[in-house]
């Protein structure tokens, strides 16, 4: 099992209770969400629509890389990977 | 934050754009059970043609339909807007059609659009509690928040890649405020600016933390539009595209227009305009899906490079239920659409109108665009900003020596 460190948005904050960085385990996206959902219950509902897919308006980053440029919720998530989750913003 | 007392004008609450979930006034921006975007919504009162022709000649004239204090004329803030609708009718000709504007928008304060968002997004962040305005920026919304924090005596702290022109750069730090070169495209200095919002609470990114009130400034576009073309729509508009939000806003200004009875209730066209090497809405559009795919960004047009457009699902929504298109243009074509307009109109664009002519000649050739109706293109930025794009061919006719003779013998005469 690898250990990833995911930050967590602000809206999301009240599922770890204020807390704005999380530890968890998983070798891909998938299981790394799956392993949030199991210490903060809830969490993953918010992430991924009912279909089991990104909602549209969520952008997942793996390292520095959105993971819909990589194989989605299958992006492999080595020990030490940083991932964020992040709302999508508007033009610059 | 406090803002018990916040005044937000006519503002009531926060909707998602999404499922509808509806949240108070405050400094929100995504949907906490969809992440969707929040949109305004409004109790419209006592707003009519006259109300608006007797305020200011900026975008103030329609605070009655932005998320603003009622006493935002008080406070310094750049005042952008009412800027110049021009009759295009050399660059109608050259293209075969009859009645052509085209709304400019380099004239305002920063020389782009952007500082109508910036306006609207100052002035809700201060009535919110922010202390420093802030963003990431493809290079005209930088110009736009350092200008408006310094006029409105805050600290501004602004994102960029560090790739941008350099005149760009040079029209940003001008202004004084921390500016921040990212080694990273437009949509890496996002996901940063994203991030930063989240630890630092008094910031008011304008686009991230702030975004339901800075899309509300792009509204003052259309309304101007109407007003200018003495209270009508256009038949056809054509707008850039980058993240997607003005053009989303112009729309929602000519819906507003239309349920207050401002203007006749008749169909009009949005256009949307790309450059190909950052054209995901344009490629959506084309494929008929309603998903944008994300693209790595690769065009002169660097203000519209935004490779992963929030706003892009929207364009969808409002091009197709319009009848309208996403076209998109080659970076050579950029540069002829920036010629053509100020060879025939003696307006200098930058890229992005550069991008939204080449679009409209392109749209005009394969019949998408009718030629004989009315149609509006907006030029939302300032040529003086990106001359390296057209430095290579816009050049001197000739070097001569201060002589009769050697003029003559140019053969210019
Ligand atoms: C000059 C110019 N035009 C148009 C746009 C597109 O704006 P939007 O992101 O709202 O689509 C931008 C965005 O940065 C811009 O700088």
């Amino acid at each position: 099992m690898s250990t990833v460190s995911v930050r967590i948005p602000t809206i999301l904050r009240t599922y770890t209770g204020g807390e704005s960085e999380v530890k968890a385990e998983g070798a891909t996206l998938r299981e790394v969400i799956t392993d949030l959902d199991a210490n903060y219950s809830g969490i993953a509902a918010r992430i991924l629509d009912d279909s089991g897919k990104i909602r549209r308006f969520v952008n997942v980053y793996v390292g520095e890389e959105d993971v819909r440029f990589a194989d989605g919720l299958d992006t492999p998530t080595p020990a030490g990977t940083q991932i964020s989750i992040i709302p999508a913003v508007a033009g610059g | 934050m406090a803002l018990d007392a916040a005044d937000l004008g006519p503002a009531t609450s926060l909707t998602c754009r999404e499922c509808g979930e509806s949240y108070e006034l405050g400094p929100r921006y995504a949907c906490e059970q969809c992440f969707g975007p929040l949109e305004i919504a409004y109790d419209f009162t006592g707003v009519t043609r006259a109300s608006i022709e007797a305020g200011p000649r900026n975008i103030w004239r329609y605070r009655g339909l932005l998320p603003v204090p009622s006493n935002v004329q008080d406070t310094p803030n750049t005042e952008p807007g009412f800027t110049r609708l021009v009759r295009a009718d050399h660059l109608a000709e050259s293209l075969g059609m009859q009645r052509l504007w085209v709304k400019d928008d380099s004239g305002n304060p920063t020389h782009s659009f952007k500082d109508r968002v910036v306006a609207v997004a100052l002035a809700a962040a201060r009535e919110l509690g922010f202390k420093v305005l802030a963003c990431p920026s493809t290079g005209n919304l930088a110009n736009a928040v350092a200008a408006a924090a310094a006029r409105a005596g805050i600290r501004s702290a602004v994102f960029v890649p560090s790739d941008l022109e350099a005149q760009k750069i040079i029209t940003t730090a001008v202004y004084g405020g921390t500016f921040v070169t990212v080694r990273g495209n437009y949509d890496d200095v996002n996901r940063l600016a994203s991030e930063i919002a989240g630890e630092q609470e008094d910031w008011a990114f304008v686009n991230v933390n702030v975004r339901p009130y800075y899309a509300e400034g792009s509204k003052t576009l259309g309304y101007e539009i109407a007003e200018q073309l003495g209270w009508r729509l256009p038949d056809q508009i054509v707008v850039p595209v980058a993240s997607g939000s003005q053009l989303t806003k112009i729309d929602k200004a000519f819906q507003e227009l239309i349920r207050l009875g401002l203007v006749e209730d008749r169909p009009y066209k949005v256009f949307g305009a790309q450059a190909t090497g950052c054209s995901p809405v344009a490629a959506a559009f084309k494929n008929g899906h309603d998903v944008v795919r994300p693209v790595k960004p690769d065009t002169i047009a660097k203000s519209l490079a935004i490779g992963n457009p929030a706003d892009g699902p929207y364009v969808l929504d409002v091009v197709r239920r319009t009848g309208g298109a996403v076209e998109d243009v080659t970076d050579a074509e950029v540069v002829e659409g920036i010629r053509l307009l100020a060879g025939t109109e003696g307006i200098f664009a930058e890229t992005a109108g550069g991008v939204t002519v080449g679009c409209l000649r392109k749209l005009v050739a394969s019949g998408a665009l009718d030629p004989e109706a009315e149609t509006v293109i907006i030029n939302s930025g300032d040529g003086l900003k990106t001359l390296d794009a057209v430095a290579p061919v816009a050049r001197p006719s000739a070097e001569i020596a201060p002589t009769l003779e050697d003029f003559r013998a140019s053969g210019l005469a």
